[in-house]
């Protein structure tokens, strides 16, 4: 049983502050994912959590024991780096076992949980190799089977595919999402890879800033983005928005169309649709269509609406070329608002 | 002049250079071992024979010759201690430098290469006279004072760059798989390290073992074969000469050319 508490936690280097104050719980067995651009703490949460950096204020507690003070090796938890960190003066094998040696396990369960290991990450016949004799995808594997051996209760992972080429980072996903649910450790994944954060986590921690600015089910972070920032930073393309200006009592216009909305004293606000979510229709949003990009299932165009940019993906049989003009209509469900000056979510 | 003819023109005056600066070195190193390699007849004769006759009268002479043995040991004590020394001091400087940032790092390191901007000559005197107050003169360890001196700007660059070349995640990995500080350092820095630590200190024992001045001017009795040779220069023979200066020579050449690599990272050449 390992549940993680973060409770306000921060970071400063210098004059530079990575953390803010971060409060976060993660549930026993949970796999959640930090996203975030580089530059905005998600890192620093993780080797803070690990022990690899202390905090400048705030707690860490894991399975209800305070670990902030202790060295890592008191922590319960093993770590898969970004550069795989496989030690290259030692066998896969021994690579593997380096923890369990350290544990002072007898052979016969050292050469047992290696084994097993090995075989759950497909690696059976490398254990007598060293990491100069491996592919990247291979040390990627080593690591990770480093890290399950101990059977830890929690484990953290830098970006571990980011350092693969594009195809074998799909095959590692889906390979990863089994082997972890089956070792039933919880698991805190950093990553700036949208696609990677949704395809795997249980929930997304959105960072910004230093700041958590949402952490929730991977479709409720993409459905109902908590701030502007998740809107834009999530979605491919991302989320688009418009002005809105205030036209009585829950009503906006938007781009030449009035729109329920929000009951809210603010006299601008913007308004905000996914791309997907645009279809063509008589009565809509006049666009002019800019660029368009056949994707095959769908056809991605960029248009300007109003002399704002936004992005619509069609049905791939529309007949549509660069100066068009088309209506888009936005599925009223699927309308969200955000405060221009708070840049949140509008209820 | 064609385009062609300017690079030819360019290439010979490269291959000239580079045979020019090879003749340079190994001119001396041949001319010694030849005479170091031959009977003493043939090293006063002339004209000079161009291979060896590999009569070891020379050598044999040199070694026998009073107080050679003795300075030669004294030599590999001075050198090994100052190889210890070095390394003792050097690494962990090393080690601090590569892995941490503190204040006056910068400075630090200058102080380091600094260390090699005063000539020996000016410190002698002075090392001399407090040395002879702490009755430290004339003795092994004195000396080897001094010379971990002159080796301990290289052995902390030397290592500094190895250790740098040794990615931190490594030992972090080390340290998330139950290791403390110093374990992680032990089972994965040290053995990553151990063929560039040992290089380096085999260049502090040939910085030792080549330094003729101090050991000159601090010692009486106790000489080491350099400042025994300096010492005997002009009341000596010369197939002494030749077979000292081969024994001087044979060893510091062999080492380094074995640990040339390591030092190339020194300087940032090589990439690892």
């Amino acid at each position: 049983m390992a549940e993680i508490e973060i409770k306000g936690v921060g970071k400063t280097f210098g004059a530079f502050t990575a953390l803010h104050s971060i409060d976060l719980t993660i549930k026993d067995q949970e796999f959640v994912v930090l996203l975030g651009a580089s530059g905005c703490g998600k890192t620093t949460l993780l080797r803070i959590i690990a022990g690899l950096d202390s905090p400048s204020k705030g707690e860490v507690w894991i399975g209800g024991r305070r670990v902030d003070t202790l060295p890592p090796r008191e922590r319960g938890i093993s770590m898969v780096f970004q550069n795989y960190a496989v030690f290259p003066h030692l066998t896969v094998f021994e690579n593997i076992a380096f923890g369990l040696r350290m544990q002072k396990l007898p052979q016969a369960e050292v050469t047992r949980r290696v084994t097993r290991t090995a075989e759950l990450m497909h690696i059976e016949a490398l254990l007598k190799r060293y990491s100069g004799q491996l592919s990247g995808g291979q040390r990627q594997r080593v690591a990770v089977a480093r890290a399950l051996a101990m059977e830890p209760d929690v484990i953290l992972m830098d970006e571990p595919l980011s350092n693969l080429d594009a195809l074998l980072r799909l095959e590692m996903r889906a390979e990863l999402k089994g082997v972890l649910a089956a070792s039933k450790t919880t698991t805190i994944y950093v990553t700036h890879d949208q696609v990677e954060a949704m395809s795997l986590a249980d929930r997304i921690a959105v960072m910004h800033g230093g700041d958590i600015i949402q952490a929730e089910r991977p479709v409720e972070v993409y459905r109902n983005p908590a701030a502007r920032f998740v809107g834009s930073f999530i979605g491919n393309p991302p989320m688009n928005f418009l002005p809105a200006t205030a036209a009585g009592e829950g009503r906006w216009q938007v781009a030449g169309l009035t729109f329920e909305g929000p009951r809210v004293a603010a006299p601008q606000i913007e308004f905000a649709i996914r791309p997907e979510d645009l279809h063509p229709a008589d009565h809509g949003f006049e666009a002019e269509v800019r660029v368009v990009e056949p994707l095959g299932p769908h056809t991605l165009i960029t248009a300007s609406v109003a002399g704002v940019v936004m992005r619509a993906v069609l049905d791939s049989t529309l007949a549509l070329a660069t100066g068009d003009h088309i209506t888009l209509s936005p599925v009223a469900d699927r309308i969200r608002w955000f405060d221009l000056a708070t840049q949140k979510a509008i209820a | 002049m064609s385009e062609t003819t300017v690079r030819r023109a360019g290439n010979r005056v490269f291959i000239a250079a580079v045979v020019l600066a090879c003749v340079w070195v190994l001119l001396p190193i041949y001319l010694l071992l030849i005479n170091a390699l031959s009977a003493p007849a043939e090293v006063t004769g002339f004209p000079k024979r161009f291979w060896p006759s590999f009569d070891l009268a020379s050598i044999r002479f040199f070694l026998g010759f009073k107080g050679v043995t003795s300075a030669l040991w004294n030599s590999v004590q001075v050198a090994v201690l100052t190889m210890v020394m070095a390394i003792g001091a050097g690494a962990p400087a090393g080690y601090a430098l590569a892995r941490f940032d503190f204040p006056g790092k910068q400075a630090f390191r200058f102080m380091v290469v600094m260390t090699r901007a005063f000539p020996l000559p000016l410190l002698a005197l002075p090392l001399a006279v407090l040395f002879i107050r702490v009755g430290l003169d004339d003795t092994v360890i004195g000396l080897a004072f001094v010379h971990t001196t002159l080796a301990l700007p290289f052995a902390v660059l030397i290592t500094y760059s190895l250790f740098s070349g040794i990615p931190y995640e490594l030992e972090e990995a080390a340290l998330t798989l139950g290791c403390n500080r110093v374990q992680a350092f032990l089972k994965v820095v040290l053995p990553l390290a151990a063929p560039g630590i040992a290089a380096s200190a085999v260049f502090a024992f040939v910085v030792s073992w080549n330094e003729v001045f101090a050991s000159a001017v601090l010692t009486i009795e106790h000489r080491t074969l350099t400042a025994f040779l300096l010492q005997s220069l002009d009341v000596s023979p010369l197939p002494l000469k030749f077979a000292g200066g081969a024994a001087l020579v044979l060893p510091a050449l062999g080492f380094i050319f074995a640990v040339r690599k390591y030092l190339f990272a020194m300087w940032g050449i090589a990439n690892r």
